[in-house]
């Protein structure tokens, strides 16, 4: 117990993480605390620390204020098409390269990569050019569509994961008369599901996040998703903050309850980005 | 197998390669170089996207920056906040990693509440400080007050709204921390040992073997850092709008106001270019420079 890579007080530890934690968890603490207060007890001096009596009225009067149910279902949409798109093409997209050999392999698989250096809001203006040329402006389309197209992440994650299942497996199948398509379909997935399952947790994270994109694209409030539609509770003039900052607990609760349920998959995804070196 | 039954493979193999393979060679004509593309020739016109558009060549790149004060405030900014921000958010998520990885009990659970901030869209993140830090009303100025202190003007003056912003980025570094503590966790106990049997103290493996063992996970953590502090956008965007009087006026901010407010979709499209270009130079210079500042295993030192 006595080997540590570095010797600090245990005191000393423990402090700094109490301090980490204070900080990671304050903020969120404080705007839980400003939705279940009514207006007047947020703008009271001294500050009322803990409210007197929670109240969860404010969840109900940000469905009221905006059309917040719009919003999830418009967000749910888009999630869910995303998520099926990124998991159906990059299954595809990595198996071919960690698996078959073909001319011009090499040069996709680097072109692919090459984009993870590409930032997206270099590339926010170009795409809203381009649909705006085929009329897809104002539509869920640009938010869906490119998911269904491969991500140098994913292929990257998933190239790795499918390179450890040994081959002998999908060569049987391959021997007996399957064809590529049954040999993912039956052998690579089912024995890929924590990888395929990451994908489409961090894709799920990507799209319920993504903000600049449903900016860019979205014009009428009834298309907005979550987190466009948060910015419609800001104004000059005045700000509902208890029902704002209810609408933003609730923008955040699935994806904490997500995390909860896969935090696992997060850590992996996270691991495969960061250590490739 | 005979020769015609391999050739017959082969060319089974190189088929459906390029099946598999087709939505991402579509893809990338699709939605990188097709936009890109669209996007220069944009970026050589003069268009607000009603009337006719009109080729000024590279007249938009060059009255950018000979004459733009606002794109001269806008590079200012980012890389202000840039330069600031990534070494500030590298050294606070290393020094949180270490303390995760010192042998501590819960160490999952304290993992889970690091993390925890990333996971929080950047929208609701800016609300949530945008209301801390409220100058009257919010938590922040409460506990300054609270400990005899005067109220911070935070994000409605201009010294201190970038500050601002970069005390805000160091909320959501929980990534860096799983990152480096995943490095950390990678590193041999043997060779620790092997410096305090040598009469080493916890400077000395810190120094010589936990910093060159983990330089290419700082290498990484500091350029993903980068591309993404020179692309800060969302935080100023719902906090600021940029102001007060420019001060946390962004590039990527400008290239949206230029695009969907002022009606100049070519300068905008010009400036876009320039940050990716200046983004790229950027991530060069510190790869070239990273030859002399990170080890990887089997390099003799």
């Amino acid at each position: 117990m006595n080997s540590r890579p570095i010797r600090l007080s245990r005191v000393l530890i423990y402090a700094g993480l109490g301090f980490g934690t204070l900080f990671c968890v304050v903020p969120l603490l404080w705007q839980i605390r400003s939705s279940l207060m009514p207006i007047e007890d947020i703008f009271k001096l001294p500050l009322i620390l803990v409210p007197r009596q929670p109240e969860f009225r404010n969840y109900l009067e940000a469905f009221t204020l905006v059309p917040l149910a719009r919003y999830y279902v418009n967000t749910v949409v888009v999630v869910g098409s995303c998520v099926v798109g990124a998991v159906l093409s990059n299954i595809s997209i990595a198996y071919a390269f960690a698996r078959l050999e073909f001319p011009g392999k090499r040069i996709m698989f680097a072109a692919s990569m090459a984009t993870l250096m590409l930032p997206v809001s270099v590339q926010l203006i170009p795409l809203f050019l381009e649909w705006n040329l085929i009329g897809g402006v104002n539509t869920l389309y640009p938010l869906i569509v490119p998911a269904f197209f491969g991500n140098a992440f994913f292929i990257f994650l998933l190239v790795q994961f499918f390179r450890t299942i040994p081959r002998d497996y999908d060569e049987a199948a391959l021997m007996d008369g399957a064809g590529y398509p049954q040999t993912i379909a039956r052998v690579i997935v089912p024995m890929s599901t924590p990888a395929i399952a990451t994908v489409a947790i961090f894709q799920f994270m990507f799209s319920w996040n993504d903000f600049m994109g449903p900016l860019i694209f979205l014009q009428d409030r009834d298309l907005y998703t979550l987190s466009v539609g948060l910015r419609s509770f800001l104004s000059t003039f005045y700000t509902p903050w208890p029902e704002l900052m209810a609408a933003s607990t609730m923008t955040v609760l699935p994806l904490i309850v997500l995390f909860f349920l896969a935090q696992r998959h997060f850590i992996r995804g996270l691991a495969t980005g960061g250590l490739k070196g | 197998m005979n020769t015609k039954a391999v050739g017959l493979r082969k060319r089974k193999e190189t088929v459906w390669g390029w099946i598999l393979i087709a939505p991402l060679a579509a893809g990338l004509t699709l939605w990188v170089i097709f936009p890109m593309g669209l996007s220069f020739v944009t970026s050589l016109l003069k268009w607000d996207m009603i009337s006719q558009p009109e080729f000024v060549g590279l007249g938009n790149y060059i009255s950018l920056i000979t004459e733009s004060d606002l794109f001269r405030t806008c590079v200012k900014v980012t890389l202000y906040y840039t330069v600031v921000s990534v070494p500030i958010q590298l050294i606070l998520a290393l020094a949180a990693a270490m303390l995760l990885n010192a042998n501590v009990r819960w160490l999952g659970v304290f993992r889970t509440i690091f993390y925890l901030p990333s996971l929080i869209p950047l929208v609701v993140t800016s609300i949530m400080w945008l209301w801390l830090y409220n100058t009257q009303y919010g938590l922040i100025n409460a506990m300054l007050v609270g400990m005899g202190l005067d109220r911070v003007q935070w994000i409605s003056s201009t010294a201190m709204v970038v500050p601002s912003l970069v005390i805000m980025s160091t909320w959501s570094i929980g990534n860096l921390v799983v990152i480096f503590l995943a490095g950390l966790q990678g590193i041999p106990k043997t060779l620790i040992e092997a410096v305090s049997i040598d009469g080493g103290n916890a400077w000395h493996s810190f120094r010589h073997v936990v910093l060159p063992l983990l330089s290419p996970v700082i290498l990484y953590n500091l350029i993903v850092g980068m591309i993404k502090a020179l692309q800060l956008f969302t935080e100023p965007y719902i906090m600021t709008a940029g102001g007060p009087a420019n001060a946390s006026l962004s590039i990527v901010l400008n290239i949206y106001n230029h695009a969907f407010r002022y009606g100049k979709m070519g300068a905008a499209n010009a400036m876009a270019w320039m940050l990716f270009i200046m983004t790229m130079v950027l991530s060069l210079i510190v790869f070239r420079s990273s030859a002399r500042w990170t080890f990887y295993e089997g390099d003799k030192r």
